[in-house]
């Protein structure tokens, strides 16, 4: 060790420590995961989520430490100042991969996971292939019952695939706060069930979707956006904000081509770190409804019918302006829409201000 | 809000009063629940027992309407048990002798009489806000639908000034905005008193600035609220542009409304369904929606951020910002040649103070917190720090009122509003989507059970629900989320119009209307429907 071994930092200030071979800083309280994903992003984990508490369970993301009998679990352990680590060594890597094999055993073999499931959903798919697993090795029991059963149409419960991370469980915990899933049995018996072993409806669930967008194996998966799969073109993720409360959640708007087939929470909003609700996660079938307006409309001996843009834009301006000239230009109100983007409401204000002088001009927060 | 939402995580007490929080705002909610787990301390007071009030350490179930009365009797009790914060005050405020003097009456034991609050809790309530380091108060419309709005906000103001939870990280006073952008709207002006960035329309220096700025001339007089303008149709006013508002289902007194609307000679309404306003309307200019749109919106903690088109719209539909410009041009006003979001968001900026350090570019970053006064600034996450807009805060001394109406022997019942988890507003958007929709598929009036075998009406079963201005069938539904005496409806069901009930009075100065009160009768539908 290149220094006294103490975790309280070096002469200059921030402790280090060595990774891989090379010095790197951290800052105390973190742990060696948090320190190694900062520098190689290859340690692997299944059970680890950034905004949980670490919970030690798949043991994949275990490093060496030296004078350190055997592995530990990076997750789970405190980086100290002179640690001298080793991420990548071969037997480490062999132990992973069992690991892995392990892990698959539970799963259907060669299943690929449509990564609309979830955001998280391709973590397992991903580190089997890595390590070059496909579950064969360890003829295991699947732990797990699925629930196709459960007619609630936002959330598949396809636990054939759940490997007992309990991510879902701890979501919900620590970041819903709503404790509507919980954890039965131990082992191959173990089983993601809600309170009453029922359906989520009924149950504390909230629909808010956490668990679906934590599942690392897509067990939970998102069943509104599952209803594209068929959809031809990749999936295409755009960086927008939730349009239903004022809290502004930052969300992913999932498109294939021209369909709109999910949402997404942004794992780095502002304003929600990760979460959504179920209006934000769930609730945007709306958007491509056939119910849309598609056509001005102008009504013509008392019917609205369907009219060209130039048509029904003359007609609204003529009638502003018959009013204006009739009855003064204080007679004409508008209403700005809490809904629509400023550019919406900053242009009916001007409107009402740049276009008739006055300021007969609200917008919809009173009611 | 006067602090950003991360501290929602950080006070040692929360005081959340008229906020169903965990249904209008969930993701808020997990970061007060976040709070909870570290030890702080929780308050809850509301009519119904909301989902919160489980977790709630002292739960107030206060009778609707009675806020002001127990918010003085909190403020009284603090005063007396020597929890207030003297310095804060002798720096910070004016007027507290007064509202000593005022605050005498407001004893927690008069309090209990009438918001029927137990002396003890309210006592309890007061005790662990004003102990606490850092004490934040949160509330949404059951604080300000009503007409004693103005006085429920200043009775909260007087709390946090008497106890100096302001200015601090983990503090504050936290109105939660209830749409997406309806802070957005109010930061561009979209107000009567208002122009872009909250600058007053009656300040000569702000109508020089905006005759200048857009070459017209502008009124030197304030607007009429909407409220207002909807009791002058067809006499004084006889135009309306609606963008982007359902006004015959959201608003208080549909047929009052719809009537206004129905008198106008010309009326223009944008937006993305054929809703029930568009119905009534000469001409409906098809909007692009959430996912077809670029623009920005702005949050509850006042952050700006940027909205993104990912998908074409449907038919001819257009973006607002087009669809306003093309109107006015025909006009013949000046200033509409916009080809792009961009230049209508940076146009806001520049003329705006609480913009000012902003512009189309930077905002796609979403980390400031308006005000940003000038390029480069960090943007302002906690306001009030050091001094208020008006220097010193002002304790007011508003009093007890009853609401608009009261019950009686034709209308013996409490009616209250507001929302569900699963829905928005008049659902137009949930109402259209698989999900939202399976979990609330139709609307219910809560009654609790006593009141349910009390007043002969079945669980599950229709009841007629009616106001001294219009009458409404619903369903049942048993629970004890409602104390006796008090009914609850949401207004998101076209089928069950509640604002047909509503409306008894508005706010003498916000003019917001009574949303959250109106005596009913209920009585069991003798057809079903
Ligand atoms: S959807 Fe949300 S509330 Fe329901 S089980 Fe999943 S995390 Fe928990
Ligand atoms: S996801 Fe839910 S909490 Fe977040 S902004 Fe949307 S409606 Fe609000």
């Amino acid at each position: 060790m290149s220094s006294d071994g103490s975790s309280n930092g070096s002469s200059n200030g921030s402790p280090t420590l060595t990774l891989d071979g090379k010095v790197v800083p951290f800052e105390t309280g973190e742990t060696l995961y948090e320190v190694a994903r900062r520098h190689t992003s290859d340690v692997p984990t299944l059970c680890y989520d950034e905004r949980l508490e670490a919970f030690g369970a798949c043991r994949l993301c275990v490093v060496e430490i030296e004078g350190f009998r055997s592995p530990v679990a990076s997750c789970t352990t405190h980086a100290a100042h002179g640690m001298n680590v080793q991420t990548k060594t071969e037997k480490l890597e062999k132990h992973r991969k069992t690991l892995m094999e392990l892990v698959c055993s539970e799963n259907p073999r060669g299943v690929e996971i449509d990564p609309m499931r979830g955001h998280a959903s391709q973590e397992m798919t991903d580190l089997a292939q890595r390590y070059a697993v496909d579950g064969t090795r360890f003829e295991g029991a699947q732990s797990g019952q699925s629930h196709p059963d459960d007619p609630n149409p936002m959330i598949l419960r396809d636990y054939d695939h759940c490997i007992s991370c309990y991510r879902c469980v701890r979501v919900c915990a620590e970041q819903e706060g709503d404790y509507a899933i919980s954890i039965a049995n131990r082992g191959f018996q173990t089983q993601i069930t809600t309170e009453f072993n029922g359906f989520l409806k009924g149950s504390e669930c909230t629909f808010c979707g956490q668990c679906v967008q934590t599942c690392p194996t897509g067990a939970l998966a998102d069943n509104r956006a599952l209803q594209h799969t068929r959809e031809p073109g990749e999936v295409e993720l755009t960086r927008s904000i939730c349009p239903f409360c004022g809290v502004g959640c930052s969300v992913d708007i999932m498109s294939k081509g021209d369909k709109l087939v999910g949402v997404r929470p942004a794992m780095d909003g502002p304003a929600n770190e990760g979460a959504l609700c179920v209006k934000g996660q769930f609730g945007w079938e709306w958007v491509q409804h056939p119910e849309r307006l598609k056509n001005p409309m102008v009504r013509k001996d008392g019917v609205l019918v369907e009219a060209s843009w130039d048509e029904a834009l003359d007609r609204a301006a003529e009638g502003f302006r018959r009013v204006r000239d009739t009855h003064g230009r204080h007679a004409i109100y508008g209403v700005a829409s809490g809904r629509a983007p400023h550019e919406s409401a900053f242009s009916v204000q001007k409107f009402i201000r740049a276009g008739f002088g006055t300021n007969q001009i609200d917008n919809c927060s009173r009611a | 809000m006067s602090n950003p939402l991360r501290d929602m995580e950080k006070p040692d007490a929360i005081f959340c009063i008229g906020t169903n929080m965990t249904e209008a705002h969930p993701v808020a909610a997990m970061r007060i629940k976040k709070a909870l787990r570290r030890g702080a301390k929780l308050i809850v007071a509301d009519p119904r027992k909301i989902p919160l009030a489980k977790k709630a350490d002292v739960f107030l179930q206060l009778r609707v309407g009675t806020d002001v009365a127990l918010l003085g009797a909190m403020a009284h009790v603090i005063v007396r048990e020597g929890l207030v914060d003297e310095n804060f005050i002798a720096k910070r405020t004016e007027n507290f002798a007064a509202l000593g003097e005022h605050l005498k009456e407001f004893t927690p034991e008069w309090a209990e009489t009438i918001t029927g609050v137990p002396a003890k809790d309210i006592e309890q309530a007061a005790i662990w806000y004003g102990e606490a380091a850092n004490g934040a108060i949160f509330y949404t419309l059951g604080i300000t639908e009503h007409i004693c709005g103005v006085d429920n906000v200043q009775s909260l103001c007087n709390l946090v000034l008497l106890t100096g939870h302001i200015g601090r990280e983990g503090t504050g006073i936290n109105p939660m905005r209830g749409q997406n952008n309806v802070q957005g709207a109010g930061d561009c002006g979209a107000l009567p008193n208002n122009y872009p960035g909250f600058q007053p329309v009656t300040d000569p220096a702000n109508q020089a600035k905006f005759r200048e700025a857009w070459g017209v001339e502008v009124d030197i007089e304030e607007g009429w609220t909407k409220v207002r303008a909807l009791d002058e149709c067809g006499k004084k006013i006889h135009a309306f542009l609606i963008c982007g508002e359902n006004t015959v289902v959201s608003d208080a007194d549909r047929a009052h409304c719809e009537h206004a609307l129905r008198s106008l000679d010309h009326m223009v309404v944008i937006d993305i369904f054929r809703t029930e306003t568009a119905d009534l309307a000469d001409v409906i200019l098809p909007a692009t929606a959430w996912a077809e749109t670029d623009g920005v919106f702005t949050n509850t903690e006042r952050r700006p951020q940027r909205v993104r088109a990912a998908v074409p719209p449907p038919g001819v539909a257009k973006p607002d910002w087009w669809i306003i410009a093309q109107i006015a041009k025909r006009l013949g006003a000046p200033g509409f040649d916009y080809e792009s979001p961009k230049e209508v968001f940076n146009e806001l900026c520049e003329l705006s103070p609480t913009y000012h350090g902003l512009d189309w570019d930077l905002v796609a970053e979403g980390r400031h917190h308006w005000p940003v006064p000038e390029k480069g600034h960090a943007g302002t996450p906690v306001l009030h720090i050091g001094e208020f807009p008006r220097g010193r805060g002002l304790f007011m001394t508003p009093s007890y009122r009853d609401p608009a109406e009261t019950i009686d022997d034709d209308y013996p019942v409490w009616l209250t509003t507001g929302r569900r988890l699963a829905h928005y507003h008049t659902r137009t958007m949930t109402g259209r989507s698989v999900g939202t929709e399976y979990l609330v598929p139709e609307e219910l009036v809560e009654v609790h059970p006593d009141d349910v075998a009390d007043w002969g009406l079945e669980d599950g079963e229709f009841a007629v629900m009616s106001s001294r201005r219009g009458e409404v069938m619903v369903k049942v539904e048993a629970t004890d989320k409602s104390p006796r005496g008090t009914v609850f409806c949401s207004f998101s069901f076209s089928e069950v119009p509640i604002n047909a009930l509503t409306g008894s009075g508005y706010d003498p100065i916000t003019d917001t209307a009574e949303l959250k009160v109106c005596p009913v009768r209920i009585e069991r539908a003798t057809t079903s429907v």
